[in-house]
């Protein structure tokens, strides 16, 4: 699934982005002027303090928001030229998401709530490609519960499998660790990067955890809405 | 096709989660109600329509007061028609001492010309339809008025100057009335047994009757024919004129009913609305993450439109079943007022109220729908990102638009909807103004009450719009109940007390003159004070002020219908003490001039008379010319005998006359009526006593009946509370499981979460006891012209059911709040 390009292009390309918001007190700048290139394959970790506005930025370049300013490329597909449901066409064939706070759907169980990206992208033969990536999260057991049977690293297990079920072009991850205590959170970061690594997916994190971080090909810094570092991690 | 799939599968889910269910509960109550409604309207109707066309047991009938000249039967024979005769009078008939006032139904052998009669072997036994009609000697009798002289089929009764043999049991004749049927119950004879029965005299009060039949053309042509020249004392009935009346209380009775239907509807709406508004907010979560994994807002408009319109289908279904459960009590409560032999209900009010349901969830369901599409799909990382609200224009617009629709499938009425649709506005605005001041109120109480209280009054304080929402919901369902229980009650007893202890309970009519010192004799005798006889002549109105009383304009359509119908005239010299000039004078006891005429208040405002109009009046083929001289007013509860029209004396002299008279009668005096009525057959006497009691059992039942639907009211109330303890539901986890924490224990917890509905349920039955005393008093002074009499125990009883529903309710609904476990509710905010 993804029509991911295998040279060495931007798959995902921020020019000049930046995003105000109006407040009582006047206009309030989230980010300012934030330019980068993403290649395929790479891993990107998003760091700074509370308020930078990592989780902003990850908004903007999956499209869930667009910015005031500037533009953000998805496979060279301009996403500020798109309406809500063309930016959301274009997530449903490149982007997966893996939350903090896990967000499954309650009313659907674990094999339905991985099928949803690859139904609602109109993949044939959903439940056989997600009952083979049950297997690779180690849900093989599991999969008949519903969210509420869970435990917190089960359903992050889940939001992984629901992620990389349609094999991605990118995949996001916002604080995927956040609600999880240090081993459970290990194990997550592990089967996520591994699935990475196998599926050559572009991975970009958000983290507050420099050592998560360390782990990525590359970091970007943010604080007050400003770029302040991109480096790559010697590994 | 994969809205369609996902929409069916997490539908199942949340089904079991129950949260959707106070949404299926409103639909299911508002379809219940409408339903229940609709089958009964349904079920009038088509016994309106069967009446309508068996309701002269003919196509045509022509009606007179006098004997119909041979004549007019040779002119339907020239026209190809059948045709039968009728007399129709009332008479008591006798069985040993026993004896019973009857609708005597004389018919010729042709009779019915339409429809069919049925009789029964015995009492209670099954009906069969008999062609032909009772032979000579013989008769065929009502179950009641068998009942009521003790006899049965084999039995003799005597009627008139026969004694006849009973030798069916009459259980349905084509042209019996709709209603009220028992007050009379009928009695079915051969037309040649009239003569030596002695039962119809000159000036006896019979009608005599005509009935034509053929086919419809040659009917028609007959019809057309003979409009010309038939004579004032005839009239001609088809069988559109014949259910005109009947069709109008039917209409005014579907129309109220439909009303009541809709208040419940109304607050169905409002359930709707509130648990609809939750349903989206409860999907937001789900809807942004499908955004954020790429549905478009058309899969997902589609999802949850779907859903809903699974719940809407659920609603329709369980509501139909309660509608129909709750027909079948409201048929058996109107059993005696409706014929219980009706074919069954057609489909048609399912179908309706499916579409009122579907309308409903239009207007009251889509906004929160058309919000939860624009959520964005940042909300998946913000959870402050909220769709903008839906603009208060589309809102308002949406519920309006469905309230008009289904009012006006209620009244059909444009003008009437307008009023109605204002009249709503303006109620539940006041209401509302009303239920935030109580609410307000009830926060003042705060600082002098122990933690548990203060908690709860805090609460009713703080979500004051709803909690005014749902004091007004509740208050109104309990203000119905009220003014249907305890102020019918009160009113029907303020009634008897203003009667006359000593007010006549028996009325005599058709007293021939020369009959009546023979009945004064049978009294003196009796040792009863003999009564007035007050002079009684029929005779039709021709013009007013030398214009057609036909092509009149009226003021009022019941003027229409006394200008046309058969009058009953009187004359006096002086003014009957029930009586008291209004405008005019009346005229000196020794008057001997030209003649005049005083009117009663009512009459004259509805047919426009005035003081000085001309009126002409046709009594026995000749004319009479009269002045309006007065206009009266008419005591009527003194149960005197009064007229419409009063001439002045001598007006109507040498004009046939017969006499009526009301008087007391005792029960142990009673055995002088049999004396009575065997010396004068053809007088008949009517025993008030037993009619007001029927009477009042129709009321009872009828407002039973109208108690039955207003409990689809109360019902709807209870869901609009339940709509807003959940909406609530998520913050009362949080704050109770906080509390706990904190360290309260779980009753105290308890406690204030009860004292709050107990505030409410108090809001609520105060709201609802000043809203029945109200109306009771409009009532009582308006309806009844009674001292309205404050009574205490509507508040108490008002109160009292409304603290006790409110906390049980409530307690249902916010139970599982309460007992949530602080650790688990804490950790998952």
């Amino acid at each position: 699934m993804g029509n991911r390009s295998t040279d060495n292009v931007a798959v995902l390309a921020a020019h000049d982005i930046s995003k105000e918001v109006s407040s009582p007190e006047g206009t309030l700048t989230i980010l300012a002027d934030v330019s980068f290139n993403i290649t395929t394959g790479e891993s990107v970790a998003v760091v700074g303090p509370s308020g930078a506005g990592k989780s902003t930025l990850l908004a903007l370049l999956a499209g869930l928001d667009l910015p005031t300013r500037g533009y953000v490329e998805l496979n060279r597909t301009n996403l500020s030229e798109l309406d809500e449901d063309g930016r959301a066409r274009v997530r449903a064939a490149s982007v997966g998401f893996v939350f903090q706070s896990f967000h499954l759907v309650p009313s659907l169980n674990a094999l339905e709530n991985i099928m949803l990206p690859l139904e609602l992208a109109g993949s044939e033969g959903a439940r056989r490609a997600a009952l083979d990536i049950v297997d690779k999260v180690g849900l093989s057991d599991r999969w008949r519960h519903y969210p509420a049977q869970l435990s917190g690293g089960e359903k992050q297990r889940v939001a992984i499998a629901r992620a990389f079920a349609t094999e991605p072009a990118v995949l996001f991850a916002d604080e995927p660790t956040g609600n999880l205590d240090s081993r459970t959170g290990n194990n997550i970061m592990n089967l996520m990067f591994e699935l990475n690594r196998s599926s050559s997916t572009t991975l970009v994190l958000v983290t507050h955890d420099i050592s998560l971080a360390e782990r990525c090909d590359r970091v970007l810094s943010l604080d007050t809405g400003r770029l302040v570092s991109d480096s790559k991690v010697s590994t | 096709m994969k809205a369609i799939s996902f929409a069916l599968r997490s539908f199942g889910r949340e089904l079991r989660s129950g949260e959707v269910l106070v949404l299926l509960a409103a639909v299911a109550l508002a379809v219940g109600a409408l339903t229940a409604v609709g089958f009964l309207t349904d079920r009038i109707g088509k016994a309106v329509a069967r009446q309508a066309n068996e309701v002269l047991a003919a196509d045509l009938r022509l009606r007179s007061q006098e004997p119909i000249p041979e004549i007019w039967n040779a002119k339907a024979a020239a026209y190809k028609l059948r045709t039968a005769e009728t007399n129709t009078f009332p008479s008591v008939v006798f069985s040993g001492d026993l004896s019973a006032l009857a609708t005597i139904k004389a018919v010729s052998e042709t009779y019915p010309l339409r429809g069919n009669v049925r009789v029964a072997d015995t009492l209670f036994g099954e009906q069969r339809v008999v062609s032909g009609i009772p032979p000579r000697g013989e008769i065929w009798a009502d179950g009641a008025l068998l009942a009521r002289v003790d006899a049965d089929v084999g039995d003799r009764l005597t009627v008139g100057e026969l004694n006849l043999l009973v030798t069916a049991v009459l259980t349905y004749r084509p042209d019996q009335s709709i209603g009220f049927a028992s007050l009379a119950p009928s009695l079915l004879m051969n037309i040649g047994d009239i003569p030596d029965s002695g039962l119809i005299n000159v000036g006896s009060r019979v009608g005599y009757a005509l009935l034509v039949a053929g086919d419809d053309k040659d009917v028609d042509a007959f019809n057309e024919a003979i409009q010309d020249d038939l004579p004032e004392s005839l009239r001609a009935t088809n069988r559109e004129e014949s259910s005109d009346r009947a069709n109008n209380a039917a209409d005014r009775a579907q129309r109220f009913l439909s009303l009541t239907a809709v208040i419940s509807l109304l607050l169905s709406a409002v359930a709707i609305a509130m648990s609809a508004r939750r349903f989206a907010h409860r999907r937001m979560d789900t809807v942004a993450l499908m955004k954020s994994l790429g549905a478009t807002q058309r899969f997902v408009i589609a999802v949850a439109v779907l859903q809903l319109l699974l719940l809407g289908l659920g609603g329709v279904v369980v509501g139909s079943v309660i509608g129909y459960a709750a027909e079948e009590v409201l048929s058996w409560l109107l059993s005696d007022l409706i014929a219980s032999d009706l074919p069954g209900v057609g489909p048609m009010p399912v179908v309706l109220a499916c579409g009122s349901a579907l309308v409903l969830l239009v207007g009251f369901a889509l906004p929160s729908l058309i919000q939860l599409r624009n959520t964005p799909p940042l909300r998946v990382l913000r959870h402050d990102a909220m769709p903008p609200a839906p603009s208060r224009v589309l809102v308002a617009g949406l519920s309006l638009a469905a309230v008009a629709a289904l009012l006006y499938r209620a009244v059909g009425d444009a003008k009437m909807l307008v009023i109605l649709l204002g009249g709503i506005v303006i109620i539940a605005a006041a209401l509302y103004v009303v239920g935030r001041g109580l609410v307000a109120t009830m926060g003042r109480f705060r600082s002098g009450v122990g933690v548990a209280w203060r908690y709860g009054l805090a609460n009713v304080a703080r979500r004051g719009r709803d909690s005014a929402v749902q004091v007004v919901a509740f208050g109104l369902g309990l203000t119905v109940l009220l003014l249907l229980t305890i102020v019918r009650t009160d009113l029907l007893e303020g009634w008897r007390q203003t009667l006359d202890e000593n007010a006549p309970n028996h009325f005599m009519i058709n007293i021939q003159p020369h009959e009546i010192d023979s009945v004064a004799e049978i009294y003196r005798v009796a040792g009863i004070d003999v009564p007035e006889f007050v002079p009684l002549v029929r005779a039709r109105m021709s013009t007013i002020n030398g214009e057609s009383v036909k092509e009149r304009e009226y003021p009022t359509p019941d003027g229409q219908w006394m200008a046309n119908r058969e009058a009953n005239l009187s004359f006096a010299s002086t003014l009957s003490s029930s009586n008291e000039i209004v405008a005019g004078q009346w005229w000196p006891a020794n008057y001997e001039g030209p003649p005049l005429v005083s009117v009663e208040e009512e009459a004259a405002t509805d047919t426009g008379l005035v003081i000085g109009d001309r009126m002409t009046f046709v009594i026995a083929g000749q004319e009479l010319e009269v002045t309006v001289a007065s206009i009266r007013k008419v005591n009527w509860d003194s149960f005197q005998p009064n007229f419409f029209m009063v001439f002045s004396p001598g007006a109507l002299d040498g004009m046939p006359t017969t006499y009526i008279s009301s008087l007391r009668i005792e029960r142990e005096q009673q055995p002088v009526l049999v004396q009575l009525v065997r010396a004068h057959p053809s007088i008949s006497v009517i025993d008030l006593d037993s009619i007001l009691q029927q009477v009042r059992g129709i009321i009872e039942k009828a407002s039973l009946a109208v108690q039955a639907v207003f409990v689809f009211t109360l019902a709807a109330g209870i869901a609009v509370l339940f709509a807003a303890v959940q909406s609530t539901i998520d913050e009362r986890r949080f704050e109770s499981a906080m509390l706990r924490a904190l360290g309260a224990r779980k009753r105290t917890v308890f406690a204030g979460v009860m004292a709050e509905f107990a505030a409410l349920g108090v809001a609520a039955g105060v709201l609802a006891a000043a809203g029945a005393s109200i109306l009771a008093a409009i009532v009582a002074v308006q309806l009844f012209e009674l001292p309205y009499e404050f009574n205490p125990l509507l508040w108490a009883v008002g109160v009292a059911a409304g603290v006790t529903i409110v906390c049980a309710s409530g307690f249902v609904a916010a139970r599982g709040a309460i007992n949530a476990p602080p650790v688990e509710v804490l950790r998952a905010a």
